[in-house]
């Protein structure tokens, strides 16, 4: 059963990447956005299936990859306060501040706990009400629609010794983001399917309109991926630019409206501060006002924050798409996922990481491979 | 924490005014917020983030997308929070 499966989707990739083929007639440089989706590139080696007219770069989709130096440095320091429990999702637990990361502090006697759910965290404040009890929210559209329940119902339940440190991304102003940027090379997007199995894609249409870049609705499976590639280079080998949807199964235009009704009742949008790529416009969720007492900027002070990034570390321009992880000096010799230097070699999601994963630091230097000068192109 | 994980739902309850529900993935059973997917039931399977169901899946898809993840090493949220002594003994 799990052999015809295979097979049958071995042959499907086969016949998408021959159908490739015969559509480009010229170089076109196409972004997934999503980091699950580079893990699923590298992992398969879709990009090395490509004709080289085709070239992939990988997007800031990687939540632990982008919050700010500053906002983890701002975790770290209301960690250490005394009477605080700091809950985290796991994938924040090593990624590295300006002095150390979580799990140092851990190690030093701060009470950091990893969650699974920000409801557990909640959980947590009930059962310790003489505590503080603090959550980092941070994600994409995926996560909240979960860290807006959290809050939700602390506020109902009037958990008053919760509150949540909020570091939200959104996706679409940070396409708007690259595409504005001098020097973009990206031609078309595969545009996050999980993301968009919540938010929609509504806000994608006019995006793909105002910078005419088509858009690909995409999922993380090989044949989804080499099928939204397919679809991404007819459009532009036809001049058309929209936004289309690959990942039907999972994704509607509207995307799940009570999911969305709830993070627009509890977060609103302001801006945000991306690490590796700076402040974007309107970019993230802050807590509404209505939601001020359980959130953790307002309750805890945090003197003015003086952050420190390794100066070698080149993931800015890998989170835009101008550069990849194997040209960075410092990859799979100095920074490794054991010794990392930059949150994208931390993340699970992280392209460094993924590139690592998959024994990708072997090609460095290596002429045959793709991505060494490919800023040149 | 951005690929959704999809589990089948065991059972569901109401948990102070809130949908809640089991759901097993493979060999992990965890509580789910099932509040987003408010027509799913016992039986179904659901893409779940974080602790809740975003959208509903079906089986024979769900299967596979669980065996990708897996591949992908992108499981590892559902037993993160769990000590090490607690799980793979
Ligand atoms: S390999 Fe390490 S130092 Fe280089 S860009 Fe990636 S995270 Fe930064």
């Amino acid at each position: 059963m799990k052999y015809l499966d295979e097979y049958r989707n071995r042959e499907i990739a086969a016949a998408l990447t021959e159908q490739i083929g015969r559509a480009v007639t010229r170089p076109w440089v196409l972004m997934e956005v999503c980091g699950g989706q580079t893990h699923s590139i590298v992992r398969y080696g879709i990009d090395r299936m490509l004709p080289p007219a085709i070239e992939l770069v990988h997007g800031p989709g990687c939540p632990v990859c982008v919050t700010s130096l500053e906002m983890i440095d701002r975790a770290h320091a209301i960690a250490q306060r005394p009477g605080v429990i700091f809950t985290s999702f796991g994938d924040m637990l090593r990624v590295p501040g300006s002095c150390g990361d979580l799990l140092t502090l851990k190690g030093r006697g701060a009470d950091v706990r990893v969650v699974y759910s920000p409801l557990d965290a909640v959980r947590i404040a009930r059962e310790n009400p003489a505590r503080k009890v603090v959550f980092f929210g941070i994600g994409f559209e995926t996560t909240a629609p979960a860290n807006a329940m959290a809050l939700f119902q602390a506020r109902k339940l009037g958990v008053k010794n919760f509150s949540m440190l909020v570091s939200h991304v959104l996706v679409p102003p940070s396409i708007a983001a690259i595409l504005q940027a001098p020097g973009n090379r990206v031609q078309a997007f595969l545009g996050p399917g999980h993301v968009c199995a919540v938010m929609g894609y509504r806000e994608y249409e006019s995006l793909s309109a105002h910078y005419r870049v088509p858009i690909v609705i995409t999922g993380f499976e090989p044949v989804d991926l080499l099928e939204g590639i397919l679809m991404a280079v007819r459009q532009l080998e036809a001049g058309r630019a929209q936004v289309e949807n690959q990942y039907v199964r999972a994704v509607t235009r509207e995307g799940n409206c009570a999911a969305r009704n709830l993070i627009f009742e509890v977060f609103e949008v302001g801006d945000r501060k991306w690490r590796g790529v700076g402040a974007i416009p309107k970019s993230g969720y802050r807590i509404a006002y209505e939601y001020r007492d359980h959130d953790a900027e307002r309750l805890f002070e945090v003197d003015e924050i003086d952050t420190h990034e390794p100066p070698e570390c080149i993931s800015g321009l890998i989170l835009r798409g101008l550069k990849k992880p194997c040209d960075c000096p410092a990859f799979g010799k100095r920074c490794t996922p054991q010794n990392p230097l930059g949150a994208t070699m931390v993340s699970a999601e992280g392209a460094c990481a993924a590139y690592y994963q998959y024994g990708r630091y072997l090609d460095t230097g290596n002429p045959g491979d793709r991505s060494a000068g490919a800023g040149a192109r | 924490m951005c690929l959704g994980i999809p589990g089948e739902i065991l059972e569901v309850r109401d948990d102070n005014g809130v949908r809640v529900g089991k759901v097993r993935f493979a060999g992990i059973t965890r509580e789910v917020c099932l509040e987003y997917v408010p027509e799913a039931m016992p039986g179904e399977f659901v893409v779940v983030h974080v602790g809740f169901a975003i959208s509903r899946i079906d089986a024979e898809e769900a299967a596979r997308a669980y065996r990708l993840l897996e591949e992908l090493g992108q499981t590892a949220e559902l037993t993160a929070d769990v000590p090490e002594s607690d799980h793979d003994p």
